[in-house]
């Protein structure tokens, strides 16, 4: 929250005092990490060389590490955005899942479109799959107060089954040969390639980060999004349609994890393929916390854990090491990130302002 | 255990003591503080068995935080307890229990969902083994409520029974634990004068069997009924003491302000116009389907104050909501300026010169984090020139905000500060500043005052004052009487969900409206 | 605070909830019986099935509620039975010795318990996001040190009880289980007990509802949160030995699949209370077993759309389309002393 934070004279000062918690909290999580590495028999040093090497060793490592980077700030930028509302979307697994499928479906099933009409289609498609499948939660929350945490996960594993239905039923890639469930791969017109190294599905990523920030920051939109968040009672004094607010909040945040799902279909992976995107929805509340939900951070956070997702191949072939310890990393990571107090006390510091995420609480069903 | 006979005990010792002269409680220069502000400084006080001693001052004085040291809520930062003498260390309400001191809390401290019994055991469970023993404890309430004629069903739900049975069952909380010493923070707050009247009575009883009462309040006309003794603090001091006889409300009020204060709001006769706010016909059902207003009709014309008495939680609360946009009504009418107005669009009441003075204004009349300049447009943010096409302005915002800063004299750093880093007082001017700064011809306000010092509300009761001089139509609901009574040209009586009488503030008198609040029509 | 009186007519005196669930009891029992003389194997079968898919989901529900009633969200439950699973499974790969490895599993529950309790007590974070947290670690450390491949010596078998086991129908279903499903009727009867009829379960109750309250009445709050979270914890450990031990018999990655949150769905369904709980959880394991019945019988469903059933109902419970309920007040509050 920019407008919260008191006028800092020093803008160095500010972006340091804005960044120390999460930079503390990853330079922590390292450290766990390595002692995980250490007790299972493993050199820490080497591996994360490797881990290094891996991310930036070469022009091609680093150009995977901003493909992987890409899916996350868009459901980093999505579960930020449930945050703002005061809404915790867990569900942007889901809705990515659907972005992600569809956009293979419009992509293979759709011939002879030239590629300006059909990559904005697929897309669009996949948006679309994810805004409605974000307005689900968002229906269920406004009307009956179902609590928006156990709607989103269990919608994340009926679009599981719903996915894996499709892409080993109706929707199956035929092709001779083929036993694993998966869709055909997309056409052509429907790839989106890179400019030199950087995939444009990343620099659409960017672009949609600073849209966000705008919008959250600047906009009416925006200002009542956070109203919603922060008070809800009194937004509804004040004559905003809470609601409906609640809604749209969610219907937005599914369609950035359904349009990250369509860009990997269509940037990285070039068709739909069950396990594919496992996980990325989940690593988007690692991104947006460790971001503390501020869009631009977003990109920063998403690089970072990116760059543990390109290198763990290389670490895990070179230094002999399980690829799941990012998984543990990055859970340390979210730990020392939302649990503020322990980085803290850690290192001594003291609390200078309130920005603390504002989730509701209960189950809300009144 | 028979309780009866402890009870007895005591009454017999108390005789045999003859009550007033045996010092029971000590507190001696109780320091206490909090970030930003000094709570309690130097201050001491003594408390005689048998004895109502009244602990006299304004809203912030320090009086609840002296009483949360003694009852161990909080720890002081310097400064000793004694008790009979002895110097005792209170740590936790545990300790103040085992001491024999009781504490009835300005917000009830009682489970709403658990019945009279449950709340009364919590924490001294009547037990066999591991097991509570309901029977046992109930036999026991019983005769508690007997002895003490303070009559609650043991298995009625708090949360089902009026405000003043609650305050029994709190009572009697403290008497199952066998009390010596009382403390009540504002009693009479949620009580109607005939309640009050009622509370007095207990309140002697209880002294004569031995219990000492500290009396927490801001009201002059109580202290100088039922106390013995009179200690009057300001600003975190102790500022003065009194007995009943030796002083009258002027100067208690002078001591507890530390200025002359005018009891009574300087205003000329009203000069009503058109009718503004029409209600017709109102019922309100609450979120547990209870029929909280009940065929409400009232109107309220430009240029006048309309106050609604009650005692709190009569669906006082329920009808302004309604009113104001904030709750779904089951059936009746609200008409704006001639004008129909539709169910739960406060936006559209606001765009047809409505202001809304909330009642709980840190809950529905800000947002504590945001900065001063975005409570300042909460509701009219969207409109030109705070946002075009969508976009806010922040120049504009902020410009805003300073001008009304300047106007309604809030005390802030910046314009850019929280609202929730403000007192109490300043954070009222601004949602008072926000609502009438707007072109409005109906002001709402429901319990305006209520947690402010003494010059917010002279304040906050002169703005009310000066609108309606302009020609603006004002409702003003409260449960402070005295505040209805020198604010209103008209005051309507609401009791149990009706509005039982609407009465000429010339010749209304206290007596009356007190008898009307309780349901005597 | 204006209440109606409640209206008096003839049969006001008949308790009819008692009432209700009495004739729901006895028509379900008609039924059992009716589909046991005409088949009883298949009977049996899904009757089985029934309970052994509900023991999970009561074991969390019991941790969801021991947690909720005291106040604190307990949305780690999934995470907790993961890592008791997985504790409880090496260490049963290891020694060999069941009851060791079920003592390691509850042990694995607690200890994540008090972890929740201490982000939310102590450190007063948010508890959706500290029980998230612990979802992400679970999966995180079990994944990193889970080696496929590794086997154990068996899990725990059945424990007839002697002549009950011999009872038509009910004795096979419930006198004749292996321990831990024991455990978890025994506990549900205890937990209710417990809740309603005891001071710890007054106090408890008391401080879900109103922490303020019981504190100015002397009750420890922070003591009786840590200890409803921690005894909930081991009924989560117990859960997730149930897979690797009773169950399934083996660890999989992820292996318990959401039970964690269907058991959140169970207790709010029991309207946070014990009996009634079971009595949801079972009727979770009914669906379940109905599912698979209905594929021996040869109906052509894919086995994905069968397989949303339980998640489908999750959100049909939490969004009150079967009876509403009422979450005790103070959850999700970290409670601040002043």
């Amino acid at each position: 929250m920019e407008s919260v934070t008191p006028s800092q004279n020093n803008w160095l000062q500010k972006v340091w005092f804005s960044v120390r918690i999460p930079f503390l909290a990853i330079i922590l999580a390292l450290i766990v990490g390595a002692v995980v590495l250490l007790v299972s028999g493993s050199n820490p040093l080497e591996a994360y060389a490797q881990l290094f090497k891996g991310a930036f060793g070469s022009l091609k490592n680093f150009q995977r590490v901003l493909e992987k980077s890409t899916p996350l700030i868009f459901s980093g930028l999505a579960v930020a955005l449930g945050f703002k509302a005061g809404l915790f979307n867990i569900g942007a697994q889901g809705q990515l899942l659907l972005g992600a499928i569809i956009a293979g479906f419009v992509g293979f099933s759709i011939k002879g479109l030239p590629s300006y009409v059909h990559i904005p289609l697929a897309l669009l498609c996949g948006i679309v799959a994810g805004a409605l499948y974000g307005a689900i939660p968002g229906l269920l929350k406004a009307f009956s107060g179902a609590h928006e945490v156990i709607t989103t996960i269990m919608l994340n594993y009926i679009a599981i089954n719903l996915t894996d239905y499709l892409s080993d039923g109706p929707w199956k890639d035929m092709s001779p040969g083929n036993i694993v469930s998966r869709l055909p791969a997309i056409e052509e017109s429907a790839k989106i390639g890179t400019i030199g190294p950087v995939p444009i599905g990343f620099i659409v990523a960017v672009l949609i980060a600073f849209l966000i920030w705008f919008v959250i920051n600047r906009t009416t939109f925006g200002f009542e999004i956070n109203s919603v968040g922060l008070n809800p009672h009194a937004s509804k004094y004040a004559g905003m349609r809470t609601k409906v607010l609640i809604i749209a909040a969610l219907i937005v945040s599914g369609a950035l994890a359904g349009l990250g799902g369509a860009v990997e279909t269509q940037g990285v992976v070039g068709r739909y393929q069950p396990g594919f995107n496992a996980g990325i929805g989940f690593d988007g509340i690692t991104v947006a916390l460790l971001a503390r939900n501020s869009p631009i951070a977003v990109i920063a956070s998403s690089l970072l854990l990116g760059a543990m997702k390109g290198g763990a191949n290389t670490m895990q072939f070179y230094a002999n090491v399980p690829n799941e310890i990012i998984d543990i990393i990055q859970g340390t990571m979210l730990l020392f990130v939302t649990a503020e107090m322990v980085v803290r006390w850690v290192f001594k510091m003291r609390k200078r302002s309130e920005t603390e995420i504002t989730v509701t609480a209960g189950w809300g069903q009144r | 255990m028979d309780t009866l006979d402890l009870t007895n005990d005591k009454t017999t010792e108390a005789t045999k003591m003859t009550g007033k002269e045996t010092l029971i409680l000590e507190a001696r220069n109780i320091y206490k503080t909090f970030p930003g502000t000094i709570a309690n400084a130097d201050v001491s006080l003594e408390l005689h068995r048998g004895e109502v001693l009244a602990l006299l001052g304004e809203n912030g004085a320090g009086k609840s935080t002296l009483m949360n040291v003694i009852y161990g809520l909080y720890t002081q930062d310097s400064g000793e307890i004694f008790l009979n003498g002895e110097p005792y260390s209170i740590n936790n309400p545990h300790d103040a229990i085992a001491a024999g001191i009781g504490m009835v809390h300005q917000h009830f401290m009682l489970v709403p969902v658990f019945t009279v019994l449950e709340n009364v055991m919590l924490g001294a469970e009547t037990c066999r083994g591991p097991f509570l023993n309901k029977k046992a404890a109930e036999a026991k309430l019983r005769q508690l409520e007997k002895s003490f004629g303070l009559e609650v069903d043991p298995h009625a739900i708090i949360e089902e029974l009026p405000v003043g049975l609650q305050q029994r069952v709190e009572i009697l909380k403290a008497l199952y634990r066998d009390v010596e010493i009382l403390i009540m923070d504002e009693p009479t707050a949620v009580l109607t004068p005939q309640e009050t009247k009622e509370l007095f009575k207990i309140m002697r009883r209880l002294t004569e069997r031995g219990v000492s009462i500290v009396f927490i309040t801001h009201k002059l006309k109580e202290v100088l009924e039922i106390a013995d003794r009179i200690i009057i603090m300001r600003r975190g001091h102790v500022v003065g003491s009194a007995t009943p006889a030796e002083t009258d409300e002027h100067g208690l009020a002078s001591m507890m302000v530390g200025r002359e204060v005018i009891l009574e709001v300087d205003k000329l006769p009203a000069e009503p116009g058109d009718t503004v706010l029409e209600v017709k016909q109102l019922n309100v059902h609450d979120a547990n389907q209870l029929h909280s207003v009940k065929d409400c009709s009232l109107s309220v014309r430009a240029g006048e104050v309309l106050g609604v008495a009650g005692v709190q939680g009569n669906g006082q609360s329920e009808l302004v909501e309604a009113i104001t946009g904030l709750r779904r009504y089951n059936s009746g009418e609200i008409w704006i300026d001639g004008k129909r107005m539709p169910q739960e669009k406060p936006r559209v009441l606001v765009e047809n010169g409505m202001a809304h003075i909330p009642e709980d204004r840190q809950k529905h009349g800000l947002i504590l984090q945001y900065p001063l300049t975005s409570n300042f447009v909460l509701c009219n943010y969207y409109r030109e020139p705070y946002s075009r096409h969508g976009v806010l302005n922040a120049e504009a915002i902020l410009k805003n905000a300073e001008a009304l800063i300047e106007r309604f004299d809030v005390r802030t750093p910046s314009a850019e500060t929280s609202a929730g880093d403000l007192s109490g007082g300043n954070q009222q001017k601004v949602i008072v500043g926000r609502e009438l700064s707007r072109d409005v011809s109906l002001v709402i306000a429901n319990q305006p005052t209520r947690g402010l010092d003494v010059g917010s509300i002279e304040y906050i009761h002169q703005t009310l004052i000066d609108m309606r001089d302009a020609g603006v139509g004002v409702l003003l609901v409260s449960s402070e009487l005295d505040e209805i009574m020198s604010v209103s040209d008209r005051i309507a009586v609401m009791y149990r969900g009706e509005i039982v009488d609407v009465l000429d503030a010339r010749d209304a008198n206290r007596e009356h409206i007190g008898l009307l609040m309780a349901g005597h029509a | 605070m204006i209440s109606e009186t409640v209206k008096r007519g003839p049969f006001s005196h008949i308790n009819w909830k008692l009432w209700r669930s009495v004739i729901l009891a006895l028509l379900i029992l008609a039924a059992i019986l009716f589909f046991n003389a005409r088949n009883p194997a298949e009977t049996r079968a899904v009757l089985r099935s029934t309970l052994r898919y509900a023991v999970p989901l009561i074991l969390g529900a019991l941790c969801g509620i021991f947690c909720e009633r005291a106040g604190i969200v307990n949305i780690g439950i999934e995470g907790q039975m993961l890592l008791s699973a997985f504790t409880s499974y090496m260490t049963n790969a290891w020694t060999g010795n069941l009851m060791f490895s079920l003592f390691v599993g509850m042990v694995t529950g607690s200890i994540v318990g008090l972890f929740l309790a201490f982000l939310s007590i102590k450190l007063k974070l948010n508890q959706v996001i500290g029980g998230t947290v612990i979802n992400i670690l679970a999966a995180g450390i079990t994944g990193y040190f889970y080696q496929v491949g590794t086997t154990t010596k068996g899990k725990f078998a059945s424990i007839p009880l002697g002549p009950l086991a011999d009872i038509p129908i009910i004795g096979p279903l419930l006198f004749n289980n292996p321990p831990i499903t024991y455990i978890a009727i025994v506990l549900v009867i205890v937990s209710q007990i417990v809740l309603f009829n005891t001071r710890w379960g007054l106090r408890t109750r008391a401080v879900g509802e109103h922490p303020r309250a019981a504190d100015t009445l002397g009750v420890d709050v922070f003591k009786i949160r840590y200890l409803n979270v921690l005894i909930g914890g081991v009924m989560a450990g117990l859960a997730g030995a149930f897979l690797t031990l009773e169950g399934v018999g083996l660890f999989e990655r992820g292996m318990t699949n959401g039970r964690g949150f269907i058991a959140l769905a169970v207790m709010i369904f029991g309207k946070w209370n014990p009996i009634s709980s079971a009595m949801a959880a079972l009727f979770f394991g009914f669906a379940n077993a109905m599912q698979t019945q209905l594929q021996f019988m040869g109906i052509q469903i894919a086995h994905q759309f069968v397989g949303m059933i339980p998640y489908l109902l999750t959100i049909i419970v939490v969004s009150g389309f079967v009876g509403r309920s009422r979450a005790p007040a103070a959850e999700g509050i970290p409670y601040e002393k002043e």
